[in-house]
């Protein structure tokens, strides 16, 4: 039988088609050779907080492309290992599991939401794996959930909503009402920004609690406008504050009254538009408009802007970068793997990634860090990502944490 | 806090407005109950999609009326093809068969639009010329709202009179009765179904398109409200048009009263209506006893 050119070029394609298949088997081999740093990395790349997670998945991926083009640790590259947590606490605790059991990740960092990073977080302490997590939460430092390998990159909502209190009371007011999320993220924040108004004197008229995820709040809003509050506090996250923002818009609320958030989000305030924002002004980890003051920030979103088609980087994206330059940082001033001594090497780390300096206080791991002050604008706007102006930047300060004692920490060195 | 009487009178018209978007969901899910035995699970994503397509014609027009018109015409098509293709065949099946069906849709549908439209959602913004509140006396309420009102109005108005007024609409009631005699009479009863799970669907493409600049515009839009429109469905009595206006006034009134007295209380409100209106009329206020049965 004679080879036809059909049956000769099929051949060709069938051993091309071999060769693309067993590449990555070989480049497998080459990296385990190499035994890559893992990092195990869940996040819910399903469900409400999707955009911010996928956004998380690239600034992360940015830091450890980066830090093994910078030539990893003496020649040990890192690798990312991304898994969806679904938003659920469990599925959360299992992914997390089998990446320390199954795929022997060397350190853990992630999440987003307070309930996730408690069970990974639970996970990781008694394996005693390393975790960084980048979201907020004023839980996971205290005493009893706190262990030597718990880190905290985000800010904490007690910290946000104070910075934010400080900043708008003394200018907007005294007397202010609190439409909350009834869940522990908007008590917690209210706790924040009471503490913060105790000795400015402020006064609360109400604290209105709504509903986890209402699509409505026009029914809380008349008894709102009958108190005549000088300060409005959206006490809630996401798609909770984009239409609570909007709809106490379209009430006239923002005549006489200044509507202000502990957590002002860039992706809510695209998904909500200009007009429901207006006006409304809250507090940030990380704004990429910051890039005129901050050198660093500009190094971080010209890096991001390069890898993903000129995106701008945001806040939680931001967090996800940091959380793991953190980590690679320190295994570097370690010249270990392990996460005892990188821990160590952890909390000695001063560092300046994004966002002017930062560092992890010793009682408990929390990142201390500055807060952004932002307001949503609506006109001069240069392109679609320019919507917030940077009122102010409250300097890093542990003063402004809850004190090591009031966490619960009894050793504070 | 002072309980005044202008603020439980804004109180008021604030829980009609509320309720008027519930009305208009579960006469859409009343309608196609009534006629077809469906429970159309598939209602709130429908209601979604009417969302984000009178937020893509508005985008492509920049004009809210048009929109207005065309999108439930769009909805409509897409109700008249899910009729035909999906729902059809499974007649004389049993009601879960499409229900299941529904549910599945839903999960179809949501996952569209996140494909098409992005999984954070698009900013929706009122139009111009109905921006901004009015004081009524009572205080400050927003344009819109009032607007939302007067629209439900006209398409409870203009549904009753299709219904009872034209041939179309007898035949309609008829086929709701006994399917079977108007078979036997010569009417082609199938293309009736058709036509008013076409309407059922059309409305509420309406409902998403006029919710649109009150709310957040993503994917899961419809999954709250479906849970809400059941529960007026059932309070009003499921399949009665009367029944679901009257309901959905009610669901939205109850809600917005007890927002004003225990805001945390709010949501269960509605959940504990339901609960004493099947109690002390298990068939709802208007339904048919046994129609489930």
């Amino acid at each position: 039988m004679s080879h036809t050119p059909a049956n000769l070029r099929r051949r060709r394609i069938v051993m091309a088609g071999t060769a693309v298949a067993a590449a990555p088997a070989l480049f497998n081999i080459a990296r385990a050779q190499g035994a890559a740093i893992k990092i195990g990395f869940p996040v819910p790349l399903t469900g409400a907080f999707s955009a911010e997670a996928q956004d998380q998945v690239r600034a992360a991926e940015l830091a450890v492309k980066e830090w093994n083009a910078a030539g990893g640790h003496k020649g040990q590259m890192a690798e990312l290992l991304v898994r969806d947590d679904k938003l659920n606490p469990g599925e959360a605790a299992t992914r997390t599991l089998e990446l320390i059991e199954k795929d022997k990740v060397n350190f853990v960092v992630g999440s987003l939401s307070a309930a996730t990073q408690l069970s990974i977080n639970a996970v990781t302490k008694e394996r005693k794996v390393l975790f960084n997590s980048i979201s907020q939460s004023d839980t996971i430092n205290e005493a009893k959930d706190w262990s030597l390998y718990t880190f905290h990159e985000a800010l904490n909502p007690h910290l946000t909503a104070g910075a934010v209190g400080r900043y708008a009371f003394p200018k907007f007011g005294k007397k202010v009402v609190y439409l909350t999320a009834d869940y522990a993220y908007g008590h917690e924040m209210v706790r924040g920004f009471q503490r913060a108004g105790a000795g400015l004197g402020v006064q609360t008229l109400a604290d209105i609690r709504h509903p986890l995820g209402a699509a409505d709040y026009s029914a809380f809003l008349p008894r709102i406008q009958a108190l005549k509050p000088d300060i409005l506090v959206l006490c809630n996250f996401g798609r909770d504050l984009v239409n609570s923002a909007k709809q106490a818009t379209d009430f006239g609320l923002k005549q006489g009254t200044k509507i202000i958030a502990p957590v002002l989000l860039y992706t809510s305030r695209q998904a909500g538009g200009a007009d429901a924002f207006e006006g409304i002004l809250g507090g940030t980890s990380y704004y990429w408009g910051m890039e005129d003051k901050i050198p660093s920030a500009k190094k971080f979103n010209d890096a991001f802007r390069k890898a993903y088609g000129g995106a701008v980087p945001s806040d939680y994206g931001a967090l996800g970068y940091a959380g793991i330059r953190s980590v690679l940082q320190a295994v570097k001033d370690a010249d270990a793997t392990d996460s005892t001594r990188v821990s160590i090497a952890l909390r000695q780390l001063k560092y300046d990634w994004y966002k002017g300096p930062q560092s992890y206080r010793k009682c408990d791991h929390q990142s201390v860090q500055s807060v952004v002050i932002v307001e949503s604008k609506s006109k001069n706007m240069k392109d679609k990502n320019d919507v917030f102006n940077v009122l102010a930047i409250e300097a890093a300060d542990e003063k402004n944490l809850r004190t090591c004692e009031e966490m619960g920490h009894k050793v504070t060195t | 806090m002072e309980i005044t009487p202008s603020l439980l009178a804004l109180q008021l018209v604030t829980g009609i407005a509320l309720g008027a978007v519930y009305a208009l969901l579960a006469i859409g899910l009343s309608l196609i109950f009534g006629m077809l035995t469906v429970v159309n699970f598939a209602h709130g994503a429908f209601f979604m999609v009417g969302a984000f397509i009178g937020l893509y014609f508005m985008g492509l027009t920049g004009n809210f009326w048009f929109s207005l018109v065309l999108t439930p015409l769009v909805v409509g098509v897409l109700g008249l093809v899910t009729e035909r293709f999906l729902v059809r065949p499974l007649y004389g099946r049993g009601i879960d068969y499409p229900l299941l069906l529904t549910f599945g849709l839903s999960w179809v549908l949501i996952e569209a639009m996140r494909v098409m439209f992005g999984i954070e959602g698009i900013p929706s913004s009122t139009p111009p010329e109905l921006r901004g509140a009015v004081d009524l006396g009572i205080g400050f309420f927003p344009k819109y709202r009032l607007f939302l009102i007067f629209a439900t109005a006209v398409v409870v108005l203009a549904l009753w009179l299709f219904l009872e007024k034209t041939r179309y609409g007898l035949i309609v009631r008829a086929g709701s009765r006994d399917g079977e005699i108007c078979k036997v009479l010569g009417i082609d009863i199938a293309r009736v179904w058709l036509v008013v799970f076409g309407i059922g669907t059309a409305i509420a493409g309406l409902s998403g398109v006029l919710a649109a600049p009150t709310r957040a515009v993503n994917p899961e839009m419809g999954i709250h409200v479906l849970a809400e429109s059941f529960v007026v469905t059932v309070v009003g009595g499921m399949g009665s048009l009367p029944g679901a206006v009257l309901a959905g006034l009610l669901v939205g009134i109850v809600f917005s009263l007890t927002s004003l007295f225990a805001p945390d209380l709010a949501e269960l409100s509605i959940f504990v209506l339901m609960a004493v209106v099947l109690l002390l009329r298990p068939q709802g206020f208007f339904g048919k006893a046994g129609l489930m049965s």
